[in-house]
């Protein structure tokens, strides 16, 4: 059994108490989206202002954090919009499916000997650090909680499809 | 405090009977606190459904071979025992469902679509689980109702100020005799005769009151009543509703097939009497026995024992939570243990329901965090979610006690 040290590193106590990126951006030229946890009522508001530079390349200039849940769903708000604030959506689209991953790679691990993933695991856009998102590696060994973990970067993936759409 | 002055049942020997709660988890004593949403099922339920399998299965009302007899006879022996249970008047009033839900939604289908029409009001509460609302919503989306709402004090009780100004015309209320997140009592009888004098019917979701509480459907005057079997120590897959005879009898049958006919050709059918009418194809056998047994069990504790034991722990529980965690604890619906069942939303300071639960999960102590599937209800009390401790048969002071040390344990753990 893995103890609550494992699910709740320091790192994720503190941006869960001193959240990055907190609050509303005006809409527009913010986009503005709504993502939630139907289990058990988390909700993760984003606003997101992206722009095109020079060469058409459509970066995430700005990036805020509403609403409320449990610690692991806010921590991870928290750290992805620390992650992808200044990252083109390419990057962003590229670091949310090294996070996934990491969260789905150790899903299949559950019961097994716990041992972490080899190079054969690792994906192809590993070379895109997580940073402090590897804290939320433990949250793996807890799968109700996985969804807590993500819902941010589903939401983040629904803003740039609205935005694509529009 | 010596646990036998302090409850009307013998928790001790009651546990005995309930072998999944001897557990330990991670060398911890299993302290399950989640009966609200389901509760576990004694030795005698498992074994009633077992006999069934080994001894005496068929299909109902079918067979001609003693067996078949004999598993008839069990699955309408399973009614008469539930009629009984909540005396009613007759056990043809009784039909079995797949669960709560199911039950509700037989009335909005059927009662609803044969007597609601376009522009006509139905009066709901803000104290109801989803199961008490959605089927309305639909109906009312479909036929173009008018839908009211019953408003909730502070304190999480139905605020009945207007109740007479709601209830003006409309043609049906639906509300619940106990909340399952604040634990409210719900006053049946002003309800009942608010919504009579209106000319209006009535629908009770007991899904948490019958497992918990007396009842006597007759006196309450209602006209229809629903609970589900898995909260009272019956299995899942099996649920009840009441009915007045007179409006079942008048009403079109829910759902259509083998079971529920007296006759079928080729021009159309011909439905059977009550209660097959509303038990189209076949039933949940096994799991109507074990919600037999579940009542004979139940009956052998007698309902009075049982509230008095819960009212007993929800004191307790109300007060030691209070007394240990004191303002980093707020405890939601009424203070008077004597109105309320034993349900505790708990909201801890600067911790999400979802960790105070995962927290308690290191303890082995189950709870359940979230919306319980109250959202309107939640909403008002301003919670997106609530940690949830309820009570049963089975339960006592020591896991009252094992929850407010958990708690503090969390508090301390996410303590800025
Ligand atoms: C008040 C209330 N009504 C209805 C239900 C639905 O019961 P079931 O899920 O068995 O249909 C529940 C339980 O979840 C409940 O607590």
């Amino acid at each position: 059994m893995s103890g609550l040290e494992d699910l709740y590193r320091e790192i994720i106590l503190d941006h869960y108490r001193s959240p990055r990126n907190r609050g509303q951006l005006d809409t527009p030229p913010a986009h503005r989206t709504e993502g939630f946890n139907p289990l058990c009522g988390d909700e993760v508001v984003l606003y997101v202002e992206v722009e095109s530079d020079s060469d058409g390349v459509e970066r995430v200039t700005d990036i805020k954090v509403d609403g409320q849940g449990c610690s692991i769903s806010q921590s991870s708000a928290s750290m992805m919009s620390a992650a992808v604030k200044g990252k083109t959506i390419e990057e962003a689209n590229a670091l949310s499916s090294t996070f996934k991953s990491m969260m789905s790679i150790h899903e299949h691990d559950i019961g097994g000997d716990g041992s972490e993933a080899g190079p054969a695991n690792e994906s192809p856009t590993a070379e895109l650090p997580l940073g402090d998102l590897e804290a939320l590696r433990g949250v793996v060994k807890f799968p109700v909680r996985i969804k807590c973990a993500t819902l941010s970067w589903n939401t983040l993936a629904q803003v740039f499809d609205e935005l694509a759409s529009s | 405090m010596s646990d036998d002055t302090v409850h009307g049942l013998d928790v001790t020997a009651i546990r005995k009977d309930f072998p999944i709660l001897d557990q330990l988890q991670d060398g911890k004593r299993l302290v399950f606190l989640d009966s609200a949403a389901s509760s576990q099922r004694p030795n005698q339920v498992i074994a009633a459904m077992d006999d069934l399998y080994h001894h005496s299965y068929a299909n109902v009302h079918r067979g001609v071979y003693q067996m078949a007899e004999r598993a008839t006879n069990a699955y309408e022996s399973a009614r008469r025992r539930v009629a009984r249970f909540i005396q009613a008047p007759s056990e043809s009033e009784v039909v079995f469902t797949k669960n709560g839900t199911e039950a509700i939604n037989l009335v909005s289908n059927s009662w609803g679509r044969a007597n609601l029409k376009p522009g006509d009001a139905i009066v709901l509460t803000m104290l109801e689980h989803h199961a008490n609302i959605v089927p309305w919503q639909m109906l009312a989306a479909e036929l173009d109702l008018e839908v009211r709402w019953i408003p909730v004090t502070d304190d999480g009780r139905l605020d009945l100020t207007e109740l007479d100004r709601r209830m003006d015309g409309a043609k049906l209320l639906a509300f619940t005799a106990m909340s399952n997140v604040t634990g409210a009592l719900s006053p049946g009888d002003q309800l009942v005769a608010a919504a009579r004098s209106a000319g209006a019917v009535t629908v009770v979701d007991a899904c948490q009151w019958v497992p918990h509480l007396p009842i006597d459907v007759s006196a309450l005057g209602a006209d229809f009543v629903a609970f589900t079997g898995h909260k009272m120590l019956g299995p899942t897959g099996i649920g009840v509703l009441w009915g007045r005879e007179a409006l079942l009898d008048a009403m079109p049958p829910f759902l259509g097939g083998g079971g529920m006919i007296l006759n079928v050709t080729t021009e159309g059918f011909v439905t059977d009497g009550l209660p097959g009418k509303f038990e189209a194809g076949t039933p949940p056998i096994a799991e109507a026995v074990g919600l037999g047994a579940a009542v004979d069990y139940l009956e052998t504790l007698g309902m009075e024992a049982v509230r008095r034991h819960e009212v007993e722990l929800t004191a307790y529980a109300l007060r030691k939570l209070t007394e240990d965690l004191g303002d980093v604890i707020t405890i939601h619906g009424p203070a008077e243990p004597a109105t309320r069942g034993g349900v505790l939303s708990i909201e801890l300071e600067g911790v999400h329901a979802h960790d105070v639960s995962q927290v308690l999960d290191t303890d082995a102590i189950c709870i359940r965090p979230g919306h319980h599937c109250a959202k309107p209800l939640m909403r008002h009390l301003g919670v997106a979610a609530t940690a949830r401790a309820s009570f049963y048969v089975y339960n006592d002071t020591s896991d009252v006690d094992a929850l407010a040390a958990a708690l503090i344990k969390a508090r301390d753990f996410f303590a800025i």
